[in-house]
């Protein structure tokens, strides 16, 4: 049989790539090649327009365990005990089926770290739709959530909240990065390698479908209005079965009677047996027809690029398959060996006594190609930095403003999703969602380990580099505030289409500004995910990168969140008195415009600034910690008051001149800027953390008092704001949930 | 004294029973696989919370089937202390060991937040150590907690005196704004009659230590040992 053209062009390679996999092959390949090759070459799988760029993250420190190359990165954090952690994106699935998209999300992030021999412990995502007047985007958010809580729920793995944002850039290609986080003994962790020739290859987990065929292929194209009859391309999750999948390898790798295990993801089979094999430098021979599947009639090209969910692939060691056959057993799970490790190097594909397909494994992920795309620096960009912000109005009345910003749906309280996620299953919460960073203990060690996702999507659009420099900082921001130390850190980079020039300016710069952040504040990046193509229409998203950061807290018990914990303490700013208005929430809000420059980190002030919240949370000096993000000084001010129990705040900021300049009180309040955290001295330790942030030159001003029923803020002694903490409780707490709880009334 | 943490394929929460039983209380404690036909000598069984069979079914329906549970039954009906939280609540009221059933919550969606229950009876070995209106605060996690039964079957068991814990605000008075999921006579928790065996929706075993947010569910657990250690 012959391939002729159109079935190449269905496959997504292009004439070089063609004729490259002629030239490892040296004939034509069969259909089942073709199938193989296409998903291990397509963008999702090999990554080749993003490789090149990525090379140039820090990826070793001396914590880190496992870099990037295995299903997840893994870090020291002593005891000898690693945290193994990683975040991913489902966003093509979630956009045509949410419920069901956003569910295999959490599936396939989980299977990742426990195939590391971890034990998942804890779960966050970070979510980016259209505006929520939408009601398509409502129903999107309505499913995407009830997805990831249907799936973590059910299997047990608290989901500690994580972040979500609306822009209308999103509204035709919502994003859903999910981040799991596991603990695993160091000299236990598991690999996705195969060795040894003569062992055996088994499949366990569910039955393998036509569901997901050429899942990998969608994920590498965008969108347009046909991308709903897609939908057979989305797999269906089962939790229950995941749930076995998980205690049942965890329980076989005590045995020691496994050489390697991977899980069946993007590309299912093709890419577990290709991958184990080219990382063991091994072959690997398996016959399809002992795989265990769904329907009747699939082929073997089916089999082998069915993107099913929850089954994974496991080597054993010769001679011990019974130990892992008894394991498996015990959990009405039954391995099938479909086949064993060879010595020759190929990956070779049977269907009973029929070799269907034969690739030298190596050349298959050695020589996947690798794309030096053209970058341009977009047209939109100069314009939109050139807003003047100070040209523009400012509001009469701040106090209002203020309101509406705690109203708005990125500001206000996310309740109305996190309390539909079990948060607290496997007794490890020590934050609740919506306190700050998501805090779990680590048991038997009394230390906890402190995560958040972060990224911001207008800060990336108006400035790339800039941009993944902030989500950097502002992530271990955020770890540190929760008194942890960051040691890691995995990245979910969410960009449009690589072959237009400027896209990939966009990715290429905001890896440049990830790099030299985590250099900088001495983060290294363990693995993680590249998601492009995420365009509708040729209408690109904002470029997202997404951070996922890991703290390690020496104490449990010590550690902040952002809640003033009583009344008549002396609030202290850290950092500058004043932030920016270009890309700020105010911005949008007030005026409809994303434009202006985000304000630039420094990195040395932000290196400085963390040190000092971990050695001043470690020591007692403060009762809170909160950094000031969307919104601004004023909403992170109203936000340590929120959920206090009623604790108002009264500040009087010196440093933005006087009452009358509206400017600069605009930017005092709703300016946003890096480096920024209000914290609550504890009674009597004033002077020393004064001193501290001195020896550390980090800024810090002691701005007023917790206390009263009021929040108010003035300047040189006149008011400039003030509302009340019931007023300002109400317009937070019912900012996101208005949008959907009059429909369930 | 040892406390038995029968597992189902699904259960999510018997790690947390057992660490509760064994780290927090101190307690010895066992998991019991549920294809086990024997409890091992246990002094007090707790079905665990947690998806079992992935509750695809009605939530329970097919845990109560297995074969664990024909021992659970004989260890009940011998006046053994049985407790089920969550989901092991619905596989004992599946299983017929306690009255009534759980529908989905009113507002139809899952729910994770700590809330807080009045204690109401003390004469049952998982609340002897509370006193009559103890005010817990304690987690719930669950889609469907909303606890009805027919009106005989409730009059009969308020008469009984079955009715351990009500959904309730912080002080103590039971309101339709403080119960979470629609529950009949805001019912979190009943016994049977024979007052040992016990089903409740909260997690008291997630409320076991300070560091948690709530250590209030500790009085439920140590319930069980002091009346067995008397």
């Amino acid at each position: 049989m012959s391939i002729d053209q159109t079935t190449i062009d269905e496959h997504g390679l292009n004439a070089d790539e063609y004729q490259r996999l002629l030239e490892i092959l040296g004939r034509e390949p069969t259909m089942t090649e073709l199938g193989i090759f296409s998903v291990m070459w397509s963008e999702h799988c090999s990554y080749k327009s993003s490789r090149l760029h990525l090379r140039r993250l820090p990826t070793e420190g001396p914590r880190v365990v496992q870099g990037p190359g295995e299903n997840a990165g893994a870090v020291d954090i002593g005891d000898g005990l690693t945290a193994v952690f990683k975040i991913e994106s489902h966003n093509h699935p979630s956009f045509i089926e949410p419920y069901q998209g956003a569910a295999t999300g959490v599936g396939g992030i989980i299977r990742d770290i426990f195939t590391m021999g971890a034990r998942p412990i804890a779960l966050l995502n970070s979510l980016r739709f259209g505006t929520l007047d939408d009601p398509a985007t409502r129903r999107l958010v309505d499913g995407v959530v009830a997805g990831i809580a249907g799936y973590g729920n059910s299997i047990g793995i608290p989901t500690l909240g994580g972040e979500i944002a609306f822009e209308p850039s999103y509204a035709g290609n919502p994003l859903v990065n999910v981040f799991c986080l596991g603990v695993a003994k160091a000299d236990q962790l598991a690999k996705g390698v195969a060795s040894g020739a003569g062992n055996p290859v088994y499949y366990v987990g569910a039955k393998t479908g036509r569901d997901g065929i050429h899942g990998a292929t969608m994920a590498s194209a965008e969108f347009d209005e046909h991308s709903a009859e897609k939908r057979p391309a989305v797999q269906v999750g089962d939790p229950f079965m995941e749930k076995l999948l998980l205690e049942a390898c965890l329980e076989v790798m005590q045995t020691g009677a496994l050489v390697g295990i991977q899980d069946m993801g993007a590309a299912g089979l093709t890419c577990s047996t290709s991958e184990m094999g080219a990382r063991g430098d091994v072959g690997i021979e398996i016959d399809v027809s002992l795989v265990p599947q769904r329907e009747t009639g699939m082929t073997p090209y089916e089999i082998m690029l069915s993107e099913s969910q929850e089954r994974m692939l496991l080597v054993a060691r010769q001679g011990r398959e019974a130990e892992v056959e008894q394991v498996f057993e015990k959990w009405d799970l039954h391995a099938v060996r479909i086949g064993e490790v060879r010595d020759d190097g190929r990956l070779r594909i049977r269907d009973h006594d029929e070799v269907v397909a034969e690739i030298p494994n190596r050349q298959l992920a050695d020589r996947a190609p690798l794309y030096n795309r053209s970058t341009e620096r977009p047209a939109y960009l100069a314009q939109a930095q050139q807003l003047d912000v100070a040209a523009l109005a400012a509001p009469a009345a701040l106090s209002g403003t203020w309101l509406d910003l705690l109203r708005a749906p990125v500001i206000a309280s996310k309740r109305w999703v996190y309390r539909q996620y079990d948060h607290m299953v496997r007794t490890n919460t020590v934050v609740l969602p919506g306190l700050g960073a998501g805090v779990v203990r680590v048991k038997g060690t009394g230390r906890a380990l402190a995560f958040s996702v972060d990224g911001n999507g207008r800060y990336c659009y108006l400035d790339p580099a800039e941009g993944g420099r902030l989500a950097v900082a502002e992530a271990a921001r955020n770890v540190a505030c929760a008194g942890a130390v960051p040691i890691g850190a995995t990245n979910c980079l969410n960009f449009g289409n690589p072959e237009r020039p400027e896209i990939m300016w966009q990715f290429a710069q905001a890896v440049d500004g990830i790099a030299e952040a985590c250099r900088a504040l001495g983060i290294p990046i363990t693995g993680g995910n590249v998601s492009l193509y995420n365009e509708t229409d040729g209408q690109a998203i904002y470029p997202t990168p997404v951070l996922g950061v890991v703290g390690l807290i020496d104490d449990a018990t010590r550690v902040l969140t952002r809640v003033f914990p009583a009344v008549g303490l002396e609030i202290v700013l850290l950092g500058d008195a004043a932030g920016e208005l270009g890309g700020s929430e105010y911005l949008t809000l007030a005026h409809g415009l994303v434009g202006g420059r985000p304000a630039a980190v420094d990195l040395d002030r932000e290196r400085a600034l963390q040190t000092l919240l971990v050695d001043v949370a470690r020591d007692g000096l403060i009762g809170s910690a909160h950094d000031c993000a969307e919104g601004g000084f004023a909403v992170t001010l109203a936000e340590c008051c929120v959920e206090s129990g009623g604790v108002g705040a009264r500040v009087e900021l010196s440093g933005p001149g006087g009452p009358d300049d509206r400017f600069l009180l605009v930017r005092a309040l709703f300016g946003e800027a890096p480096s920024r955290v209000v914290v609550s001295a504890l009674p009597g330790t004033r002077d020393r953390l004064l001193a501290r942030a001195r020896a550390l030159s980090v800024p810090a001003t002691v701005i007023g008092h917790t206390g009263g029923e009021r929040l108010a803020i003035s300047v040189a002694g006149v008011g400039v704001a003030d509302i009340g903490l019931v007023e300002a409780e109400q317009a937070w707490a019912n900012g996101l949930t208005r949008y959907f709880e009059a429909a369930v009334a | 004294m040892k406390f038995a943490i029968v597992e189902f394929p699904g259960s999510n929460c018997d790690h947390d029973a057992y660490y509760a039983a064994k780290h927090v209380l101190g307690q010895q404690a066992e998991f019991i696989w549920h294809k086990d036909t024997d409890l091992h000598g246990a002094d007090v069984v707790v079905l665990p919370g947690g998806f079992s069979y992935g509750d695809y079914l009605r939530t329970g329906a097919i845990a109560r089937f297995s074969p664990i549970m024909t021992r659970v039954r004989e260890f009940a009906d011998a006046g053994g202390p049985v407790i089920g939280i969550c989901n092991g609540f619905q596989v004992l009221l599946e299983a017929g060991l306690l009255e009534g059933a759980l529908l989905s919550n009113r507002r139809l969606k899952f729910l994770c937040q700590h809330v807080h229950v009045r204690v109401e009876q003390t004469d049952t070995p998982f609340t002897c150590g509370a006193a009559v209106g103890q005010v817990l605060k304690l987690p719930i996690a669950h889609g469907e907690g909303n606890y009805y039964a027919a009106p005989e079957t409730v009059a009969a068991i308020e008469a009984n005196r079955q009715v351990l814990f009500r959904y309730c605000a912080a002080d103590g008075a039971v309101s339709d704004a403080a119960n979470p999921n629609g529950s009949l006579a805001a019912i979190a928790g009943v016994c049977n009659a024979a007052r040992n065996v016990v089903g409740l929706m909260p997690h008291p075993e997630r409320a076991c230590e300070s560091v948690l947010g709530s250590a209030d569910g500790r009085v439920v657990l140590e319930s069980a040992v002091a009346a067995l250690t008397v």
